[in-house]
């Protein structure tokens, strides 16, 4: 019980109770959704983006795991208000905390607040939950419309 | 009276679930340091050591391909093939084994037919009955064929208890029906299909019937003449037997008729760049190396199970049924999907307080291995309005000690999510 109270951390229960940004709004400049087809997840993720190419916006509609939820509520948080080519890179080095046991330490980042969802680092199979919502916001920014985590 | 019980007594001992748990290797392992609770045989069931030895064997002693050569290994290999496919005839008590065909698995078995009986026989404006809760695989053959030649694809709609109803079959077969392809049993719901009087009513408006016994071949005694149907499929891996190998069914006349699915080695009579022959029955539709040992596999999979008595396996298993849906409806918060009368070993369910996902992952770490997901029925899924369930399906090795498990695994579910 106790590593998976590792896993399913007090926080990554609350985002997934009361998640952050879980709305459709209606002026976003892009959207995309998400499609875990091993599970039947999806996640939309909306996005606006302004003419300097910083999310101003970020939301997301869907259902799906603790851990994608409380990802998807935690990722919307922290994107707003960066550039595009910053949450592009948020994204990459939170996959690589996700997947890899040698990440360089968060502590003092941003990524510092996703530490949480680290634990997933432990369950093979849940990684592409966590990483589902980032995905789709990634695919929303290059303008596609949709995105599988089966490649 | 007392006479006759006492000697049917004698030639059937009782189950014993514990000594029949000593044959399968891997019930013995631990997973996260737990004994292994395995509750996923609807997915693919374990292997009893008469199976894992059988194939070890074949390849130790008796291995090479078959049908081919003239040398003394060829030919046992050859015997042991052809027997397996003899004990198949058996087991589904086929007329003639030249009605078995040997498939990777039950998907092939369906693509087989939708491309060959379905291709030469079915055109614009047939209608092919499907049920709304088929697995994947009875599904998209058979989108595939309308998109390519114009067929209607109907839907025999699925009660909120997951019962199919042989009046809703009724009211979709017309004139235009030529075949109806359903599942025998479901894998995410348990519901059995009334096969027998599904086969009256589309051979009584003229259609072919198959069914997809991926799921029931392991749970009922399935007798192919007995039931009437026209094809019938199974995957050997969910028979205890090993992956890579599946068998359908046909009746000689419809298989006579219909064109190869594959081409290549085996399933030849002559070849020449102008014009070539087929081989007979079964072979047509065997092109190329079929899977040797693992059909032998499948051989000794069935004389396993059928040593055991698919009727005693039955009766156990749906004992265990009751007494698992009986622990589990008392879970608060819990919902089982599908509670037709007359279910098999299938529980589909959900708890308010956690996400399956998480449910199988918190469980797994008590070593307890159940499915969550859509169980390649997302249309299924869609009609219950959720996007995964998760699933414990029971196996003829589960006993009461694996339901406890699970029930005590759920417990931390509730623990760590419930508010």
């Amino acid at each position: 019980m106790d590593e998976l109270r590792e896993l399913y951390q007090e926080v990554i229960l609350d985002h997934s109770r009361n998640p952050r940004n879980c709305r459709h709004p209606g002026d976003a400049t892009c959207q995309a959704r998400g499609d875990n087809p091993l599970c039947g997840d999806q996640i939309t993720v909306y996005l606006k983006v302004d003419d300097q190419g910083v999310v101003t916006d970020a939301a997301f509609e869907g259902r799906g795991c603790a851990i994608s939820m409380a990802s998807a509520s935690m990722m919307t948080d922290l994107v707003k208000g960066k550039t595009e080519a910053a949450a592009k890179d948020l994204f990459e080095r939170f996959h690589q905390m996700c997947t890899t046991d040698d990440a360089a330490s968060a502590e003092g980042t941003e990524l510092e607040k996703l530490q949480v969802l680290s634990g997933v680092r432990d369950y093979p199979m849940r990684v592409k939950c966590a990483t589902l919502p980032w995905h789709a916001m990634s695919a929303a920014l290059a303008g596609e419309e949709e995105v599988t985590t089966e490649k | 009276m007392s006479g006759v019980a006492e000697a049917s007594a004698v030639a059937s001992p009782p189950y014993d679930v514990e000594k029949i748990r000593r044959d399968f290797p891997i019930l013995s392992r631990r997973v996260h340091g737990k004994p292994l609770v395995f509750l996923d045989s609807a997915a693919s069931a374990q292997k009893p050591r008469q199976v894992i030895e059988t194939v070890k064997q074949v390849y130790e002693e008796d291995y090479a391909n078959v049908h081919r050569g003239a040398y003394e290994l060829s030919a046992r290999a050859t015997a042991r093939y052809e027997g397996a496919r003899e004990t198949i005839r058996a087991f589904l008590n086929a007329e003639k084994s030249s009605e078995i065909i040997f498939t990777r698995n039950a998907t092939e078995g369906i693509n087989l037919v939708a491309n060959s009986y379905g291709g030469a026989f079915l055109g614009a404006g047939d209608e092919v009955i499907v049920s709304e809760l088929e697995h994947h695989s009875n599904i998209i053959p058979w989108q595939l064929l309308r998109d390519r030649q114009g067929l209607v694809l109907k839907v025999v709609p699925i009660t909120d208890d997951g019962e199919f109803r042989l009046e809703d079959l009724k009211a979709l077969i017309t004139p235009r029906t030529k075949l109806v392809a359903v599942a025998h049993m479901s894998n995410a719901l348990g519901t059995v299909l009334p096969v027998r009087e599904i086969v009256r009513l589309a051979h009584a408006a003229g259609a072919k019937v198959l069914l997809d016994g991926a799921q029931a071949a392991a749970h009922q005694r399935v007798d192919v003449r007995e039931i009437g149907c026209d094809f019938y499929v199974f995957s050997g891996h969910k028979l205890y037997g090993p992956s890579g190998i599946g068998v359908l069914y046909g009746r000689q006349e419809l298989l006579q008729e219909m064109p190869p699915f594959m081409g290549g080695g085996e399933m030849i009579g002559t070849v020449t760049f102008e014009k070539s022959t087929w081989a007979r029955l079964p072979h047509k539709f065997e092109a190329g190396t079929p899977a040797i040992a693992q059909a032998i596999g499948l051989g000794a999979a069935i004389d396993y199970v059928s040593e055991l008595g698919l009727d005693r396996i039955a009766a156990h298993e749906n004992a265990l049924l009751n007494y698992a849906t009986q622990q589990l409806a008392s879970i608060p918060g819990l919902r089982i999907y599908g509670t037709a009368p007359g279910k098999a070993g299938v529980i589909s369910f959900d708890m308010d307080c956690a996400h399956a996902h998480d449910l199988s992952t918190v469980v797994d770490r008590a070593g307890v291995a159940v499915r969550a997901g859509h169980h390649c029925a997302q249309p299924l899924m869609a009609k219950f309005g959720v996007a995964a369930t998760a699933r414990a399906s029971l196996g003829l090795y589960n006993n009461k000690a694996d339901i406890d498990a699970l029930v005590s695994a759920l417990d931390h579910v509730r623990e760590l999510f419930g508010r």
